[in-house]
């Protein structure tokens, strides 16, 4: 394996408060070190980061990949190389596939599929319970063992308040996050979107947001009564950021994810009935978005998680209640922290990268998040100026389901280096 | 001045302008007469195909619109569909490809799910109009409710309408929110908030909370149907007391200041929104929407064919020659 040395960027590591023009040297697949100046060793391969960024490669905690079960909206390995392409090197896959990602052998397969892949590292998340279907705990200890980082019944809640109990307390012994998607099932019904002027409007059910806020109070009540890690997915609402906020006062165990589609969409993208702009939670109002932004900065939101959900272009070429829900976010996600939170003065650069990467690492314990010496290089290299349009037609993934087609955004992705190893260029 | 016109479909009203409106009101006058005759048929349409595609039951929807195709000499074809949540989707693009096809000129769509009518006009060339879309619009009911108020007020402007029932699934109700207000009238909804959707204030109407206030209030009532099954849904306690406390009685019109004017667009529920004695009293105009919902969509037809509004009433074939 050739050394690399990443020369002349400007490094933005948040895990070692470094935001300097940097040479980055890479030995062996691992950070040999990183300074000023550093000659290149014998056979060095010598890449001129002049003008970029150099980071700690981005991580995702949050993306369906859909395999098994609909590989023809994305695959682990097209989900992966789609990560590689947005500038992420660590990804965790939600376990709503078909069948349910709720044991052992399961958990085993996402493994080998993401080593095979050689893109992004890909982490399964287990299910919380078996099938999904809110009833009784799937085997956490043995999931772990086989490479499972959390355990998610996402895209369904726990709706038993024991169970989701039992769940925080079981955790424990593991180190493991329970991640959570907040939604009372019963204020849900039917919904599909926002509940607010233009659902009004359209004549389309709504999802009114005490729907998400209900269960994050709930749940941080339940984590404060456990002491579990309680991780709450894409909040949505200027109510449940507050309530996060306010559980953190009194130091509860619980991180939260905002989503990009969430700080940078309201629901009058739905406007024409889109179904590129169905997603669930939905989107929601200027003042949510900015209570989202807000809670980026102030950490109330710990992370950026793209809720990266492929669907395959037949089943959102359809009526709007019927459609979905689910956008992709892995290739836009870095170009629209860029464009709508560092551009718009919310957010610094290393704080973006913090949310990025070295948040969601250190939170589902992922060994990234860093450019430590001695670590694996995962790592990357973007140029926060160049500006470009977003062209689904060329996206790595295989779903095309996006609502930031023909954005104009910051942020080019030159290289994604994963464990040393150039897996995606621009 | 340029002559306004619809455009290639009607959609809803909310994307309409006041004269396009108007427009469609005005073509109407003329279309009525034809209906009075012992032969009732004008050949402005001959030659045109339509079809009446319909997803969601329909009775008097379906027969108007298919009264003022033949009454204007098109040809027509009825095409009943039903399915299952999940075929619904497949099932619209589908019919959409297949009816593209077959050459045909005009589709009247009803469909459970709002947005469908748009939907299927972004991708055919064919005409759409709007027989109702899941709780969105239902245009061509608004526009007969307006010429009905029309017809006995002379004018909308300045006149106060309340839309009593369950406004949250009603398609009837956001039409004519928008064309009521489009056309200067001022409007308001009335109900328990358990059938209002969250947000409606946006859309510029005044909400009343209790039955008598809106009698007060209004000028004219358009009473909706409440479907009985809101009931099991949990939105309202029981149709006995939603008649106690919401029902348009003849009682709670006497108290009113002045006589006010009732519409429903069917069909009725008689003693659960509507008392019989309203429904059949001198104030009543129920029947005359249904007269009036004809000679509407014959024009919504004509105009969306390319017919000019100034020779609607030559084409209704009076025997003069028509001159371009």
């Amino acid at each position: 394996m050739k050394p690399v040395l990443l020369k002349g960027g400007r490094v933005v590591d948040p895990s070692q408060n470094h935001d300097a023009v940097a040479d980055l040297l890479i030995v062996d697949g691992k950070v040999e070190a990183l300074k000023k100046k550093l000659s290149a060793p014998d056979g060095a391969e010598i890449v001129d980061c002049k003008g970029k960024v150099v980071a700690p490669g981005l991580v995702d905690i949050h993306v369906h990949l859909r395999e098994p079960g609909r590989e023809d909206a994305e695959t682990v390995a097209s989900g992966a190389r789609a990560a590689a392409a947005g500038g992420f090197t660590s990804v965790c896959a939600m376990p709503n596939t078909d069948p349910v990602t709720d044991n052992q052998a399961a958990i085993g397969f996402i493994v080998k599929q993401g080593a095979d892949a050689g893109a992004a590292r890909v982490y399964p998340i287990g299910a919380t319970t078996l099938g999904q279907k809110g009833e009784q705990l799937s085997e956490f200890g043995e999931m772990v063992h086989a490479g499972a980082v959390a355990v998610s019944d996402d895209g369904h809640p726990v709706v038993s308040t024991q169970i989701m109990r039992s769940a925080l307390e079981y955790a424990r012994s593991f180190g493991i996050p329970v991640a959570e998607h907040c939604e009372d099932p019963y204020l849900f019904k039917h919904g599909v979107m926002h509940e607010g002027t233009v659902s009004a409007r359209m004549g389309l059910k709504g999802i009114p947001s005490a729907c998400e806020a209900i269960m994050v109070a709930r749940n941080l009540l339940l984590a404060e009564l456990t002491g579990g890690h309680m991780h709450l997915c894409h909040m949505s609402s200027r109510e449940s950021v507050a309530l996060i906020r306010r559980a953190k006062d009194r130091n509860v165990n619980v991180t939260a994810e905002g989503a990009p589609h969430h700080f940078a969409l309201t629901h009058e993208a739905t406007e024409g009935y889109d179904t590129n702009a169905k997603m669930n939670p939905p989107l929601r109002e200027e003042a949510d978005i900015e209570a989202v932004r807000a809670g980026l900065k102030d950490g109330t939101l710990d992370v950026i998680a793209t809720d990266h959900a492929p669907h395959h272009y037949e089943s959102k070429e359809r009526e709007f209640d019927d459609a979905p829900f689910g956008v992709i976010g892995l290739e836009t996600a870095l170009g629209i922290g860029l464009t709508q939170l560092v551009g718009e003065g919310y957010l610094t650069l290393p704080e973006l990268i913090n949310r990025m990467s070295t948040e969601p690492a250190r939170i589902f314990h992922l060994p990234a998040g860093t450019l430590r010496r001695g670590v694996a290089a995962d790592v990357t290299v973007f140029d926060p100026e160049a500006r470009g349009v977003v062209d689904p037609a060329a996206f790595l993934s295989k779903s095309r389901n996006t609502p930031f087609g023909g954005w104009e955004l910051s942020g080019k992705v030159e290289r994604t280096l994963v464990g040393g190893v150039t897996v995606f260029t621009g | 001045m340029t002559v306004p016109t619809l455009g290639k479909d009607l959609l809803g009203l909310e994307p309409l302008t006041k004269e396009q409106i108007q427009l469609v009101l005005d073509t109407a006058e003329p279309f009525k007469e034809v209906s009075e005759r012992t032969i009732k048929k004008v050949p402005a349409l001959r030659g045109k195909t339509i079809v009446n595609l319909f997803f969601e039951a329909s009775t008097r929807t379906r027969i108007s619109f298919e009264f003022a195709e033949k009454r204007l000499s098109a040809d027509t074809v009825n095409v009943v569909a039903a399915g299952s949540a999940v075929q619904k989707g497949e099932t619209l693009v589908d019919t959409a490809r297949n009816l593209e096809a077959m050459r045909i000129d005009m589709v009247v769509m009803r469909h459970p799910s709002s947005g469908a009518a748009k939907f299927l006009a972004e991708r055919i060339p064919s005409n759409v109009i709007n027989g109702g879309d899941g709780t969105h619009e239902h245009p061509t009911q608004a526009l007969l409710d307006m010429l009905t108020i029309r017809d006995k007020f002379g004018r909308l402007d300045g006149l106060k309408v309340c839309i009593c029932g369950d406004i949250t699934h009603s398609r009837v109700a956001r039409s004519n929110i928008w064309g009521l207000r489009k056309l200067g009238a001022e409007v308001a909804v009335c109900g328990p908030q358990s059938l209002m959707p969250g947000g409606i204030e946006g859309l510029g109407v005044t909400v009343f909370r209790r039955i008598e206030e809106a009698i007060e209030w209004a000028d004219v009532l358009n009473i909706l149907r409440l479907q009985l099954e809101r009931m099991k849904a949990g939105y309202i306690p029981s149709l006995r007391e939603y008649y106690r406390v919401f029902g348009v009685t003849l009682e709670r019109l006497e108290q009113a200041p002045h006589d006010l004017l009732i519409l429903h667009p069917g069909p009725m529920n008689r003693g659960v929104e509507i008392d019989s004695r309203v429904a059949d009293g001198p104030h009543s105009v129920i029947l005359d929407q249904v007269t009036n919902g004809v000679a509407v969509r014959m024009a919504v037809l004509y105009l969306l064919a390319g017919g000019r509004p100034e020779l609607a009433e030559a084409a209704k074939g009076s025997g003069r020659e028509v001159e371009e």
